[in-house]
Formats: C-alpha cells, sequence, structure tokens
C-alpha cells in the first residue's frame, strides 16, 4: 500500500525543473537501485522526557507513593496505564504505540541512560548525538559517522526532518533536510543562477542542491498525502508557520485542544517522511526531533502537559507505521531522550532533570521480547543518588545492536568511530528479528 | 584623500554597517564612511538602547491583565459546570487568553522588528538584541508571552551599555524570568510556608517546593558557565538561596505583578556555593550570590566568548576573547566598555565574512535596503516560524543559536530563496516607477564587500526583480 510512492522518473521532472543538475540526483538514485533496504528512524525527545510516564512502572509498589498527584493509574482504572507486563504500562497518550506492542512490534528501554552524569540538557543532548562520552568532545553526529562507516558505495542516504540538520546527522556524509512547508515555483531560473553562484561555496553549495532535491521529492510525495488526507478527513493548513501554537498552550485545557491539532499534523509529517523514505532513490535513515519535555512543573498525569507531547509522539509514530506500509516489516524506530527525570514529583506539580529514561523501540523488523535492559526497581536504595532511575543499560549499546544489525555497520567502526571509545559498551544482542 | 584610502574607509563603513549593525539603509554605508568607528563609538550611551515601543504597558499590567482573564475563565468554566448541559456560555477563553498573547506580545514583536529595520543605530540595536537572547524569555511558556517586551524594555535595555550585574539582577528579579523558569513558585522545604502547608495537609491541588530550574540556568546560561565546574550541590544551595524571590498576585491590587521577596518561602540557614559561604540575610542572600557570580572570572570568558562569536566569528580569535574578558574584569563588568574594545579589537574588521544571518538578522536587513518588509504585519511571524525563527519562541533558556551550522541548511535556504523572490517582487511592484537598478541597490547594501562574481549575476538578471533576489541570496548579503 504506496499510493504515494514517486517514481525516480517523476522525481528526475520535478528536480530538472528547479534547475538541480541531472548528475547529482542521478548519482544518488541508481546507488540505491531498489527501496527494500532497511530503513531506520531515530526520534530525538528533546527536554529530558520521563521515562516514569512514558512506561509507568505501576506495578512497582514505589512508584504511587514517588509520584503522588503525576503518577499514572493503575491498569484498568480511569485514564490508567495501557498494559504491557505485570509492572510496567505505556501511558494512556500512546495508544498506536501500544496497538504495535501487543503485535510484537514495540519494546521498552525503561532505565536507559548516555554516559552524560551532568543533568545539563544542553550537554546531555550533545553527548546523546555525537556519540562520545562526554559533552563537546565532537562536532559530529552518531548517525552521520554511521553512515560514512557503511562507505558510499552503500548508497545509505539520511534525512533530518528540520528546517536544519541536528547534530545526530552532521558530519561527513551529506544529509538532506526537510520541513513542512512551500518551496519556490518550478518555473525560476533563480534555483540555478544560485548554484553557479554558489559552486564555490563550501556551505551554501551542497546546502542549496540538497534543499531543491528534497523539496522536489517532498512536493510530489505530500501532494499524494495531502489527496488522500483530504479524502479521510478535515485537517488545518500544513504550513509550519501558520499556527501561533504558543497562544493556545494555555493550561490544561489548552493542552487538549492542542492535542488534537497537533496531532493530526504530527501524523502528517509521519507519513510525508515515510513517503519520502519509500520512494525510489530516497533516504533509508531519518532523524526527527520531538520537543518540549521539559516538565518542571504541572507536567498533569494521564492528561495533562506531557500526555499532550506525548499524543503528538504517538500520532507521529502512527503515521510513520501507516506511511510505510509495507516497507514497515524492513522498519526500526528508536525514539530516545537527553535524561529522564527525578522519581519524586517536585515541590510544583512535576520533575527536575533525572537520569535514566525510557526508549522506545519500534517496528516490523524488532524481535518479539520483553524489557529491554533490566528494571533496578524504584525502591529507595536503588535510585541513583537518591533522586533518579538508576540506568541499567548504556544508550550507546542500543544504538550499537541496532547499527550494526539492522543496518550492517562494521563493530570495529562503531566501538572506535561512530562512538569512540566505545568497546565496554558492546552492541545490545536480540533487538532485530 | 587616495583612492586606496577612500576605499578603506568605504570597506570599514561597509563592515561596520553589516557586521556590527543590522544591514545598511541606501546610502548610510556612504554616510558612515566619514569615521565608521565613531559611527559605532557614539551609540554606546550610558542610557543603554531605546526602547522600541514606548507606549507598552508595564510588565505588571500585562501580569494583571492576564491573572484576571484567567480567573475570569476558571470562574465561568465553573459556572458552566453549575448549569451542566444548560445554554450555550460565551466565547471561549483559553481562545480569548491566545489572542491576548497574539495581541500583545504580537505588537511587541512587531514593534521591536520593525523599530530595527529603520534605527539609525543599528550597532546599539543589535547589542541589545544579543542580551536579549542572553536572558531568554520564551513564549513557549504561554505565562511569559505578554511579559517579553516588557521584560526586554524594563530589564534588558537600559543596562546593555551599563554594569552587568545591575543587568543580571534586574533579570532575575523580573516577573518574565520568575514566571518562565518557575521561580515563583519554589518555596524552602523549611520555610515557614512550607511548614504551614504541611500542617494544613494536602487537599490544595498543587503541591509546592524547591525548584531548581532558574539556579542552575543563572549558572549554566547567564553567568559562569558550564566550564566553571559547579556541582549539583552548588543548583541545589543557589536554589534554596533564591526562594522567596516571587512576585505579587493578585491578592496583593497595589502590587499585584511586581516583584516580592516573601519572607515565608524563604529556606532559612547558610548555604555554601562555589566554595563561599553566604550567611542567611533573606533577599540579600541571592543578591549577594549574583554578586559573586558577575564578577566571577568564570562569567567574563563566558561573556567574551559569546560576544565574539556573535559580532565575529562561529570560531573567534582566542586574542579578541582575551582581551574582550580583560575589559570586563578591569571595568567590573561595565558593558559599554567591552562594546568599545569590541569596536576597538583589530580583529573584529577582517574583511571575510564569518558570520551567517539568522532569519531575523536576514529579514530586518532586507527591509533596511528595500525600505520596508512590504507584506501586511501579520505574515511576519508565519514567515520567521517557516524559516525556524517563531517570534519570541526561542527553544529554549540558552535562547537562539548562533553558528552557521544552525541555520544554513538546505530547507531554510530553499524558503529563503522563496522569500526573497517574493519579497523582490513586493519591493519593485511597490514603486512601479522605481528606477532603482538592481546593481545600486547591491553596492548600497554591500559597499565593497559585493563580489565580482555577484555583481555580474545581478547585471545578467532577466528583471529587476529577479536581481534583487540574487542580491539577497548572494553569499555576500546572507554573511556578515
Amino acid at each position: 500500500m504506496t499510493p504515494w510512492r514517486i517514481t525516480r522518473r517523476h522525481a528526475l521532472a520535478s528536480a530538472l525543473a528547479f534547475g538541480v543538475s541531472v548528475e547529482f540526483l542521478g548519482r544518488q538514485a541508481l546507488a540505491d537501485p531498489s527501496s527494500q533496504a532497511n530503513k531506520l528512524v531515530v526520534i530525538v525527545c528533546r527536554g529530558g522526557q520521563d521515562g516514569l510516564s512514558v512506561s509507568p512502572p505501576v506495578g512497582d509498589p514505589a512508584y504511587a507513593a514517588l509520584r503522588k498527584s503525576i503518577a499514572i493509574p493503575g491498569f484498568g482504572a480511569p485514564g490508567g496505564a495501557l498494559k504491557l507486563d505485570d509492572t510496567f504500562g505505556l501511558h494512556p497518550a500512546l495508544t498506536h504505540v501500544h496497538d504495535l506492542a501487543m503485535q510484537g512490534q514495540a519494546r521498552i528501554a525503561p532505565a536507559i541512560a548516555t554516559p552524560d552524569r551532568e543533568r545539563s540538557h544542553f550537554e546531555a543532548q550533545d553527548v546523546l548525538e555525537n556519540g562520545a562520552a562526554t559533552p563537546y568532545a565532537s562536532a559530529t553526529g552518531w548517525l552521520n559517522r554511521a553512515l560514512t562507516a557503511l562507505g558510499p558505495q552503500s548508497g545509505v542516504k539520511a534525512i533530518a526532518v528540520a528546517a536544519t540538520a541536528p547534530l545526530i546527522l552532521k558530519g561527513p556524509t551529506p544529509v538532506e533536510s526537510w520541513t513542512p512547508g512551500g518551496g519556490p515555483e518550478p518555473d525560476h531560473r533563480l534555483p540555478g543562477i544560485l548554484q553557479d553562484l554558489y559552486a564555490k561555496d563550501p556551505l551554501l553549495g551542497p546546502a542549496l542542491a540538497e534543499g531543491l532535491t528534497t523539496d522536489a521529492m517532498a512536493r510530489s510525495a505530500s501532494a499524494s498525502v495531502a489527496r488522500e488526507m483530504a479524502a479521510s478527513e478535515t485537517t488545518d493548513s500544513m504550513a509550519l508557520g501558520s499556527a501561533s501554537d504558543a497562544g493556545d498552550m494555555t493550561g490544561a485545557n489548552a493542552a487538549a485542544a492542542f492535542a488534537r491539532r497537533g496531532a493530526p499534523e504530527a501524523r502528517k509529517i509521519g507519513l510525508t517522511l515515510a513517503a519520502l523514505m519509500s520512494a525510489r532513490g530516497g533516504p533509508q535513515v531519518a532523524a526527527v526531533s520531538v520537543e518540549n519535555f521539559d516538565t518542571h512543573a504541572n507536567q498533569g498525569a494521564a492528561t495533562g502537559q506531557l500526555a499532550t507531547r506525548l499524543t503528538y509522539l504517538d500520532a507521529l509514530i502512527e503515521g510513520l507505521h501507516e506511511g510505510l506500509g509495507q516497507d514497515w516489516a524492513r522498519t526500526l524506530v528508536v525514539s530516545a531522550t537527553e535524561f529522564g527525570r527525578t522519581a519524586r514529583v517536585n515541590g510544583t506539580g512535576g520533575t527536575d532533570h533525572g537520569t535514566a529514561s525510557t526508549a522506545l523501540v519500534l517496528g516490523g523488523a524488532l524481535r518479539r521480547g520483553g524489557l529491554i535492559g533490566d528494571w533496578p526497581t524504584l525502591q529507595a536504595s536503588a535510585l541513583f543518588e537518591n533522586r533518579d532511575t538508576r540506568p541499567t543499560l548504556d544508550m550507546r549499546s542500543l544504538f550499537k545492536g541496532v547499527l550494526r544489525d539492522h543496518l550492517g555497520v562494521d563493530r570495529r567502526a562503531l566501538d572506535t568511530v561512530v562512538f569512540p571509545e566505545s568497546a565496554s559498551a558492546p552492541p545490545l544482542n536480540g533487538i532485530v528479528a | 584623500m587616495t583612492a586606496e584610502v577612500s576605499k578603506n574607509k568605504s570597506l570599514y563603513a561597509a563592515l561596520a554597517v553589516t557586521r556590527l549593525g543590522l544591514g545598511a539603509q541606501p546610502g548610510e554605508i556612504a554616510a558612515v564612511s566619514a569615521d565608521p568607528q565613531a559611527w559605532l563609538m557614539n551609540q554606546i550611551t550610558a542610557q543603554g538602547a531605546a526602547p522600541y515601543r514606548p507606549d507598552m504597558p508595564t510588565s505588571a499590567a500585562r501580569f494583571t491583565q492576564f491573572a484576571a482573564l484567567r480567573a475570569s475563565r476558571r470562574m465561568r468554566a465553573a459556572e458552566a459546570a453549575k448549569a451542566a448541559g444548560g445554554v450555550k456560555s460565551a466565547p471561549d477563553p483559553v481562545t480569548e487568553i491566545g489572542a491576548l498573547i497574539r495581541q500583545d506580545a504580537g505588537l511587541d514583536f512587531l514593534s521591536r522588528i520593525e523599530f530595527a529595520a529603520a534605527t539609525k543605530s543599528g550597532f546599539a540595536e543589535r547589542w541589545a538584541l544579543f542580551w536579549s537572547n542572553h536572558f531568554t524569555v520564551s513564549a513557549l511558556k504561554p505565562q511569559a508571552a505578554t511579559l517579553i517586551g516588557p521584560f526586554e524594555q524594563e530589564a534588558i535595555r537600559p543596562h546593555v551599555f551599563g554594569r552587568f550585574e545591575d543587568m543580571l539582577v534586574a533579570s532575575t528579579t523580573h516577573p518574565a524570568m520568575l514566571l518562565y523558569l518557575d521561580q515563583a513558585q519554589s518555596i524552602g522545604p523549611n520555610s515557614r510556608a512550607a511548614t504551614f502547608f504541611a500542617r494544613r495537609g494536602g487537599g490544595s491541588g498543587v503541591p509546592r517546593g524547591l525548584n531548581e530550574n532558574l539556579a542552575r540556568e543563572i549558572l549554566e546560561l547567564h553567568t559562569v558557565g558550564v566550564e566553571a565546574g559547579y556541582s549539583q550541590a552548588d543548583v541545589t544551595e543557589f536554589a534554596r538561596a533564591l526562594t522567596g524571590w516571587s512576585l505579587a498576585g493578585p491578592n496583593m491590587p497595589d502590587r499585584e505583578g511586581q516583584f516580592l521577596f516573601r519572607a515565608n518561602a524563604h529556606e532559612p540557614g547558610v548555604r555554601t556555593l562555589l566554595g563561599r559561604r553566604y550567611a542567611e540575610n533573606g533577599f540579600f542572600q541571592a543578591r549577594e550570590v549574583l554578586h559573586d557570580l558577575a564578577a566571577n572570572p568564570h562569567t567574563a570568558q563566558h561573556l567574551a566568548t559569546k560576544i565574539a562569536r556573535h559580532f565575529v566569528s562561529d570560531t573567534p580569535p582566542e586574542s579578541l576573547v582575551t582581551q574582550l574578558r580583560a575589559a570586563y574584569l578591569s571595568t567590573g563588568g561595565n558593558l559599554g566598555e567591552v562594546a568599545r574594545t569590541l569596536v576597538l579589537a583589530r580583529e573584529t574588521w577582517d574583511p571575510e565574512p564569518a558570520k551567517f544571518k539568522t532569519p531575523y538578522e536576514f529579514l530586518v536587513s532586507s527591509a533596511r535596503l528595500g525600505g520596508g518588509f512590504g507584506v501586511r504585519p501579520g505574515r511576519l511571524g508565519p514567515t520567521l516560524a517557516a524559516l525556524g525563527q517563531r517570534p519570541f519562541a526561542a527553544p529554549s533558556p540558552k535562547g537562539w543559536p548562533d553558528e552557521a551550522s544552525a541555520w544554513a541548511d538546505g530547507d531554510a535556504l530553499v524558503k529563503r530563496m522563496s522569500w526573497s523572490e517574493a519579497f523582490a517582487a513586493r519591493t519593485y511592484g511597490a514603486f512601479a516607477t522605481d528606477a532603482r537598478d538592481p546593481l545600486t541597490l547591491a553596492d548600497a547594501a554591500l559597499g565593497p564587500r559585493l563580489s565580482p562574481a555577484a555583481a555580474q549575476a545581478i547585471s545578467r538578471a532577466e528583471t529587476r526583480t529577479e536581481g534583487l533576489a540574487i542580491l539577497l541570496m548572494s553569499p555576500e548579503f546572507l554573511r556578515r
């Protein structure tokens, strides 16, 4: 089921109209003769996502007392956790993730962390994305270096869903970027003139070429998605900047309204990204960011601020799942965050910067199974520095397992280049079916 | 004057106006070339940067209005619940609050960007924008959205050429910052207020206690920076010292929305922070911490690096950072002296442009050249959002990024290209008889910074509109 798959000829035609060199697109399209390759999507949840709400351990005896007003109710209660096993559930907003879990296509790593222990957003996001053990140790991202390790002959390409590539995808291998929104009209000479003018500019030349190619493909893809969506439901406009979201995000009531409006857009982004990835010559690897998880105050429980963001995340995953169609069987999606949050609710109905959190691993290529990594429990003696979920799994081990078994990245490159000096964090086995 | 000297003066003028200022208005480079450094120095004044919206309501007035609307929303919700199943109620208050934010914060933002497009003091304005970004308050927190404009005019702009410590204190005691970083509701666990709440028991709904958000960001972002190597314990100690720094609510009508030290919420006792002891002294305990942070050499290093990175290069020369740091430390953190040091430093005048304009800077410099934005004011916000810089809505307390890698990406470039074409069409459309040739505009915009390649491309354009779009998208106009 891929009604919006675009043909190579189609992509070439629209790229030509933009003045993109045939050589540029042709080389890439030929390098990947089929869309049979495995696909990987990394979702970076920024702000420090509260793992104890994403996959609440409602069966852990200490959970309710630590969490008080923000505890997710138990299985079966109103607004209760969606059951995974006797201990863990999923946040009630993650309905689509739960459906996948019931089919063995979603698992949780409930106590995972990067090597960073400083609890600073910027440092921790840096470590999550640069793949090193310390912040600012590398100006490139591990996902880009993994592509470089695969070598140009692999033909694997990547795309960032952002106006600009996030650190995780920065590096020597060129990466496309895309956000929903309009590009130039195809009958203008300007793109070609600018490509000439940027010929010797190492920053602007490659960036414009990528932008034009991606835009051409996205136009075709999103036109199909738009037709699909129009047939099924009415939603608001796709223009990224059309909604002044800040204005309506007032309190819990508005949160629900925002969730209703944000979710269709998130699903649409998922659908369009899926269409781009399914297209012949399209990228096999993608990185997406979901922001605003920094819930210091009034984070809510089954509803509220955090639930709103999780609704958005769930809709994004739903769009990917639906849009990838038969390619879903060859896809892994990993959703991770820079750190978790304090085990105890703080004085303002929120949680402060913590340590371990939950990662979600989903996809048709996932091996069926239970928890990924061990659960340290929340009993007082088990808490890290008497405040946070104790990490039992190194984030790098999960990523290394995925890269090795799903994309075929060489083990030595993983230990030294992709995740420098990380031999002590071996690739995790048993993730890929 | 020889031709050589005259050309140099013109180049320095172009650098002063485009790199340190916000871009050239037609004729500005020529006017400034008489003495580029004097043009910059004259903008450094003790009064700071001019207010961009002199008739803006105060933060207290804005807070009061916002709080009243929220209260009426709660009341109407209660009434609606009582009359359950009853008649349809008044307009949705959530939408009303959203409209209020869009209207008030929107007008503040428009005033600021239009001021930037019109001002003759582009350096002072860039310097002020830098400090607003340093002390970011973001509309991603709705309670803070209508307070951002007042915050900039009350706490930042008066101090941008004064003592850093004064700006730090003004920021930290301002309602916008207290709300944005959750300080207003932070309560010492052993304070009288906590004891009272504990005795009264739960039930009141919102739990109350210590919140360390503002303390952490002051250390990490506003002052010493992560390089200083402080610990989690330092953060917590600072948060305890800051308890009580809050603002007055609706129960104190004569002071509502103003800073208030709540002695009852203050955590009693001695605090130890970065190796120093601070005796119990109520409000003045944290005030003393701010004094020490402002004087800390790590703060000097952190600020000097950020200034050099913003004004000169993503990878600024170490020698420039050293001069700025020394100027800060030797003058007790006088930012006017730091600005003068920047103007006089040789490194500031490297002819090679090393900074890629942010979307805001790109739009402002285009408008300065074209004589206006040429769009309905309401379109500017969505345009900036599409380019990745939603008005007043920096993604985190760290503010907007300052490096080319954060902005010069494929998608962003394609969107700038579309915008440039539309802007050029509007600019020439508005002046149907405009005789200005795009090459003349290019000279006005860049002076000697215009490259032969761009000049040739512009001269070969098929239409004036295309020529202007090429100019705006030329590597030298995208950079400064």
